[in-house]
């Protein structure tokens, strides 16, 4: 089994042992394969690309081929007891709609994306004037995939106005350092931030 | 296989002795558990891989999925291939002698069902002595066998492999179907399926409806690659003949279809397809058949299918994550329509490759 990156491993922490999972942009699959492995879950990954569902299939992770942006209008209210979507948001069409979603499908879900209020972000913008590239998030404007970017103060917001509440979260860097400037100011130091959220969005 | 065990059906006839004409490929292991079931769709038959002489034009239909090093590695598994009760290439059919009137049943032979077809699969399974399918795999109304299996004999079938399948036939599709037999039951030498007595083929209706079924099998984008609106000749005739390259390739289909299938049989396949609908039992909820069921399944689809389109696999996909049972599914682009299950691409054969090489048997 290969090694989990850090985000995941603390996601990894917070999922309770025989609990039913979605994981939304699942990738290759390893985290669904380690929760299996020892937390006794089950569940599905989703995921879009073919070399990604190839993947899970290698590991004897369910897997189900579709587009997160399209919807989840194929799972019935609350029949996850998680729904997890990591480093996805960014890149999605319609966050707002995937993350209410989530909380219909999830009794809880979690969240992880790249927190674009990071101090290197600002002061490459701040210095440059230009787009910040890192590299984390390596595309130049034109051709990145994260269209949606946002910042940790975004997100919280984005939970308040929606009346979401957020039950956990967590911050850590590339190489799953987690200090104390991270915990005092999240949204200058965290790289990735770490988010299970429940509650109900109402449609407009 | 010779069968004297009365076979009771769904229509609420019997069949009271029967063939079942299958052919094996690798070999059963000691603990009996390394069996795949492979069932076959409409046209075809128990000729699934391999090649019988070497004069073979082609080889058997998923020749692509089943052999040594394929998706269904014979080198693991012990393959079991049998043509359906109906059919028309040994298994007890219509154009079969019926012992009690020492003719050929004809019309007179019962319909059957899907269901059928299972509960007499079971029967060659305990002959074989197969003790659990390693997994029942199908494309079209093969996948729709697959599905039954596991809801007929749960415990039986530790996988169900649905590729190309749907849960039931739409509106559309048992219109097609009926359009089908009308062909072939308005044929003059149709007789009222008695043409054996007479010795001749109502060949003009099988030959329709196999052209009518052809198109549905290919996609719009598949048939404009292929012929686009290319001529058979050097120019436009004017006349009723074979004008254009697709209606010269439609002909040719029909035309080999008649030297090798019975209409009967044809009649009788498109209504089991028709009758298929297994979550009837409770008003159409299929995730409550589905609830208890220990099988796991993996599901694929094929973007231009429109026959059975990535939507109707979706419905079982659905029916199976509400029940939160174990599934896989994947949806592959291809332009071939639904035959895209016998075309051999890369994704798709390594995909169903890793499926099967994962599923555990006894060594």
């Amino acid at each position: 089994m290969t090694p989990l990156r850090p985000e995941l491993q603390k996601i990894c922490g917070w999922i309770e042992p025989e609990s039913r999972v979605l994981d939304l942009g699942c990738g290759d699959g390893a985290l669904l394969e380690w929760l299996q492995a020892n937390r006794n879950i089950t569940g599905y990954g989703l995921d879009i690309d073919p070399d990604n569902v190839q993947a899970c299939l290698t590991k004897k992770v369910n897997i189900i081929q579709a587009d997160i942006d399209v919807g989840l209008s194929d799972f019935d209210d609350d029949s996850f007891d998680y729904v997890i979507m990591t480093q996805a948001l960014q890149a999605l069409q319609h966050p707002n709609k995937t993350l209410s979603e989530m909380v219909r499908v999830g009794c809880k879900s979690i969240v992880t994306f790249p927190n674009f209020g990071l101090w290197k972000h600002r002061l490459y913008l701040a210095t440059k004037g230009r787009m910040p590239v890192s590299k984390n998030l390596p595309a130049q404007w034109y051709d990145t995939q994260n269209i949606h970017l946002c910042t940790v103060k975004d997100f919280e917001i984005f939970c308040k106005d929606e009346a979401l509440s957020i039950s956990k979260r967590d911050f850590v860097d590339y190489t799953h350092q987690s200090d104390s400037l991270m915990r005092l100011w999240p949204n200058v130091f965290g790289e990735i931030a770490l988010y299970e959220i429940n509650g109900q969005i109402n449609a407009k | 296989m010779r069968f004297d065990e009365p076979l009771s059906l769904e229509c609420g006839k019997t069949m009271e002795q029967y063939d079942i004409v299958y052919e094996t490929y690798g070999t059963l292991n000691a603990a009996g558990d390394n069996a795949v079931l492979v069932c076959h769709a409409l046209s075809a038959d128990h000729h699934a891989a391999g090649y019988h002489s070497e004069t073979d034009k082609k080889p058997g239909w998923w020749d692509i999925c089943i052999g040594p090093g394929k998706p269904i590695d014979t080198n693991r598994f012990y393959v079991v291939s049998p043509s359906n009760l109906g059919h028309c290439s040994g298994s007890t059919g219509p154009r079969s002698i019926d012992p009690k009137t020492g003719k050929a049943y004809g019309p007179d032979f019962p319909m059957v069902t899907v269901k059928d077809w299972v509960k007499y699969q079971k029967r060659l399974a305990d002959n074989l002595g197969i003790k659990q399918w390693a997994a029942v795999a199908g494309g079209s109304l093969g996948g729709m066998q697959a599905l039954q299996w596991a809801i007929d004999y749960p415990d039986f079938v530790k996988h169900a492999i649905m590729i190309a399948s749907a849960p039931k036939l739409s509106a559309q599709n048992i219109a097609f179907n009926a359009v089908a037999r009308q062909a072939i039951m308005s044929d003059p030498d149709f007789h009222d399926g008695r043409y054996y007595d007479f010795n001749v083929v109502p060949a003009g209706g099988l030959k329709v409806a196999r052209m009518l079924g052809h198109i549905t099998y290919l996609s719009d984008d598949a048939m404009g690659d292929k012929f686009g609106r290319a001529l058979k000749g050097d120019k436009l005739n004017y006349d009723y003949g074979v004008e254009f390259e697709v209606e010269s390739y439609l002909r040719y289909q029909g035309e080999s279809f008649v030297n090798r299938f019975d209409a009967n049989t044809y009649l009788l396949m498109t209504k089991a397809l028709d009758y298929f609908d297994p979550a009837l039992e409770k008003d159409g909820d299929l995730s409550a058949i589905l609830q208890d069921i220990p099988t796991k399944f993996f599901l694929a689809s094929f973007t231009t299918d429109w026959r059975f389109s990535p939507e109707r696999s979706k419905e079982i996909v659905k029916a199976l994550t509400d029940a939160g049972r174990e599934v896989s599914y994947l949806e592959f682009e291809s332009n071939h329509g639904h035959d895209a299950f016998l075309v051999p691409m890369k994704h798709y054969l390594d995909a169903f490759k890793s499926y099967m090489s994962n599923i555990e048997i006894s060594t």
